[in-house]
């Protein structure tokens, strides 16, 4: 268990950066997840500090130890880091055990160290299959019994679950989650699924471009994104026009309660509103004016079984950018054209 | 969120190979720079040789009208030669793969075999049934036969790895059945017929010892006469340089051809088996034509040589031991094997997890032999020993060299497409386990590249044991392999007492022929 951080970390092929003045702190122990789209540099991040590529500029230190800094470089074979790879890269002439005892000494190898991680993730029984005979989420965990064999400082996944078909995915993801909290582990994650991110980690950090935009738990990032393209991709959003006064939004649906400062202190400007922070109700044909709440209709009614996404055109607006999104309870799933209120409620955060 | 894992971009791909620039891996680069060294060498000391007696002599030399007689007779024989196996390679190709046409299995065996038979070989078959038989109509006929199967091997690989989707998806286009093929087929094997073409014309230029028994007078014919006969080392170096010349632009018009073809990659997705199509009245004309293909192939070389097996063989030639021969011949090719073996580790292991430009050339260098013929090769070898190791010219090493080198090019094909199987991500688990780079490759990479070496070795091995124009030029004296043997057998009109040499080399190369053609079957 040990304190990773990395500090100002330049990384590039040829003349173009993949990671700019990266910075990121992960504490003894904790899971973060490092959450981005694909080929904003998410791998070569892992590919640094595992050891497979050497910093250009920056310092990436592992409980105190310098790994990497322009000047020292630790090999990956010396540095108690361990890697799991997309897709697992087990060794395909190596049966579990081999693969699983591969960082251990000959002595080791035989003791009682290999059953037991077997036993750990659960697969005793398959000490011998070859790993072409395995599943998915077997090879998964095969490969990661392998990387903590060796008592790893830290832990590095590059996209765990991405492989495995969407119904073995929640499961083996919950396995790890259980075993790497068992292990306490310092790990980083790195994924371009944000409910991955969300759902697993202690501290998220959203990678774009090489650079991290922001970090936090993930209630922080979810209510709090330092803008809006982030607050995109970390879940759909209404953005509101509001007047702020007195630590509270007006929106056209309701005085909703601000959380965090407007910045600048201005008086005016957009608030997020998350799609299952809006009720939804049917409106009568005879609902005068007086009735509460923003009049709309159904344009789209997106059904998912636990709940349905509905998309709202307010009434005598022809611009798609207007159109509201509200998650709702999947038994109060309304077809299209009905003509409804949204009303909103819960805190919103100013961008 | 979709199951499968977004492509990365180009940058990224291109990043999962030790990308360690400042530091150059001191064993790979050390033997990837003799590798290069040792491709590079005759070649330099062809030009030393040639130019040693001044530009004009050398003028005098290549501007001959003999020259221009050479040039006619290798350009004719190339032109029918290449078209021929063109032709007969891919009808038989798609009659095998594509069509309904009965026996496919043993046919697909028997179609391929005759590459496991040497040239000089299939030669000695036609010629000691018919003594008649000379001259260029000879030649076209027996290279012919040699070497269509070159052509075949990819034509069919590249046929039966088609997907039967792409006809069906230009079908529903509404292209009609032939349409289709030449639209959509026929663009897919294109690169595969080219290929195998280019090995043709490489073999034509490279043959010695068929074109000597039919009398037919080309470039390596000639070469071979000035250097053992006329003692004319200055002829022989400028006419070497004169077929090096004509084989690169051959190799190099091949891949201007070949270029945007070789691109053409299919997507992921699952492959579906083409559609067989009927033959109809013509099912067994056609399994005749093939069979007569592999009688004129296959059968007349075997038969031939059964026939002067028990014809028992009688020679004015001093007795020799077919024993001794065999022996000299294993050793020889085994050393030559495990040589090139090495030296394609080193070169491949550059190309693939230290790319850069410096790599890629050591790379393309490494199969530029290709378009040297074994004359070639060693002549520039003497020349070097000659002047420079003389312990070492005619030796058994020099030999060995000089196999390396020629079949380098084999060598790095099955090294390199087995390094390209071992990904560097296995590599790199392994450094994060704590395994030093010399760990790692003992325990990961060589396992895993194993079949491909052995492969490689394999291939090396055969094409040394069934060496003869090489061979002839640089063996120590009294020593014979099975090859020169039969040489010297069949130049004295020994046929019975050639047979036997001839048949344990074919018994030696038709093993990873058939072997090849299995593997052909089963994919």
């Amino acid at each position: 268990m040990s304190h990773l951080t990395v500090q100002g970390l330049w990384k590039g092929y040829g003349a173009k950066p993949v990671l700019r003045e990266l910075d990121l702190d992960v504490s003894a122990g904790s899971l973060t997840a490092v959450l981005g789209l694909s080929g904003c540099g998410k791998t070569t991040l892992l590919r640094v500090i595992a050891g497979f590529e050497r910093a250009e500029r920056g310092a990436l230190t592992l409980g105190g130890t310098t790994l990497d800094d322009g000047g020292t470089y630790v090999p990956p074979e010396r540095r108690r880091v361990g890697y799991v790879p997309q897709e697992g890269a087990l060794f395909p002439h190596l049966d579990v055990a081999g693969n699983v005892g591969f960082g251990l000494t000959r002595a080791e190898r035989r003791g009682e160290t290999v059953p037991e991680l077997l036993e750990m993730v659960g697969l005793a029984a398959l000490a011998q299959r070859l790993p072409h005979q395995l599943s998915g989420g077997e090879q998964q965990r095969v490969a990661l019994a392998r990387a903590l064999a060796r008592r790893p400082e830290a832990l590095l996944l590059d996209e765990p679950f991405s492989s495995l078909d969407a119904s073995l995915r929640a499961r083996v993801r919950e396995e790890v989650h259980e075993l790497l909290r068992e292990q306490g582990v310092t790990t980083v994650l790195v994924t371009h699924d944000q409910e991955e991110a969300l759902s697993l980690a202690d501290k998220v950090a959203v990678l774009r471009d090489g650079h991290i935009v922001q970090q936090g738990t993930p209630a922080e990032l979810y209510e709090h994104p330092a803008d809006e393209p982030l607050a995109r991709f970390l879940g759909a959003v209404n953005l509101l026009d509001a007047r702020f006064s007195d630590g509270r939004a007006e929106t056209a649906l309701g005085v909703l309660e601000l959380r965090g400062e407007p910045a600048a202190g201005s008086a005016a400007g957009l608030v997020v509103v998350r799609p299952e922070q809006l009720d939804v109700q049917a409106r009568d044909q005879g609902d005068g004016d007086g009735a509460r709440g923003f009049a709309g209709r159904v344009e789209l009614c997106r059904y998912y079984g636990h709940d349905a996404l509905l998309h709202i055109r307010p009434e005598g607006e022809a611009d798609d950018a207007k159109v509201l999104l509200a998650r709702v309870h999947g038994a109060q799933a309304l077809p299209a054209g009905t003509p409804v209120r949204v009303l909103a409620h819960g805190a919103v955060t100013p961008l | 969120m979709s199951t499968t894992a977004p492509l990365e971009p180009i940058g990224e791909r291109l990043s999962h190979t030790w990308s360690d620039r400042r530091r150059w891996p001191l064993a790979s680069t050390g033997g990837a720079a003799i590798a290069a060294g040792l491709v590079l060498l005759p070649l330099a000391f062809l030009v030393v040789q040639a130019q040693q007696s001044g530009w004009d002599q050398l003028k005098h030399l290549l501007l001959r009208h003999q020259v221009a007689v050479l040039l006619w007779n290798s350009l004719r024989l190339t032109v029918a030669c290449t078209l021929l196996c063109a032709v007969l390679g891919v009808g038989a190709a798609w009659l095998v793969e594509r069509s309904d046409i009965p026996f496919r299995r043993p046919l697909a065996i028997l179609l391929v075999l005759p590459l496991g038979i040497p040239d000089f070989v299939v030669g000695f078959g036609w010629v000691s049934l018919d003594p008649g038989l000379h001259g260029y109509l000879a030649a076209v006929l027996i290279m012919t036969l040699s070497l269509y199967p070159l052509v075949y091997l990819p034509v069919a690989a590249a046929l039966a790895g088609i997907d039967g989707g792409l006809e069906e998806a230009a079908r529903s286009l509404g292209a009609a059945p032939r349409t289709a093929f030449r639209r959509v087929v026929l663009r897919q094997i294109w690169p595969a017929v080219l290929g195998g073409c280019l090995l043709v014309t490489l073999g034509l230029l490279a043959e010695y010892g068929a074109f000597e028994i039919v009398q037919y007078q080309t470039f390596t014919v000639q070469i071979f006469t000035e250097y053992k006969l006329g003692f004319d080392t200055v002829a022989a170096a400028a006419l070497s340089l004169v077929l090096v010349v004509i084989s690169i632009a051959v190799l190099g018009g091949e891949l201007a051809l070949a270029g945007r073809g070789r691109a053409f990659r299919t997507g992921p997705g699952a492959r579906r088996p083409p559609a067989r199509i009927a033959l109809g009245r013509a099912r067994w004309p056609s399994l005749l034509a093939l069979l007569a293909l592999c009688g004129a192939a296959l059968g007349v070389p075997v038969g031939s040589l059964v026939y002067w097996l028990l014809q028992g063989g009688s020679t004015t030639l001093p007795p020799a031991s077919i024993f001794t021969a065999t022996l000299h011949t294993v050793l020889l090719s085994a050393a030559a094997a495990a040589l090139a073996t090495a030296l394609a580790i080193p070169v491949s292991t550059l190309a693939l997890r230290h790319r850069n430009r410096v790599t890629l050339l050591i790379e393309r260098l490494s199969f530029l032999p290709m378009a040297l013929p074994g004359l070639v090769i060693a002549l520039g070898l003497v020349a070097f020993t000659v002047r420079h190791a003389f312990s070492l010219y005619q030796s058994s090493f020099e030999l060995i060299v000089a196999y390396a080198i020629l079949f380098l090019p084999l060598a790095v094909v099955g090294v390199r497409s087995a390094m390209a199987g071992a990904s560097p991500r296995l590599e790199e688990v392994g450094r994060s386990l704590g395994s030093r780079p010399i760990e790692v490759f003992r325990r990961i990479t060589l396992p895993l590249i194993a079949p491909g070496l052995l492969a490689a070795f394999a291939l090396v091995f055969v094409s040394s044991a069934t060496e003869l124009t090489a061979t002839l030029l640089l063996r120590p004296t009294g020593l014979n392999t099975l090859a020169t043997q039969f040489w010297a057998y069949t130049t004295n009109f020994s046929y019975g007492a050639a047979a036997p040499y001839a048949g344990l080399m074919v018994l030696i190369s038709a093993v990873p022929a058939y072997l090849l053609s299995r593997r052909m079957n089963r994919a």
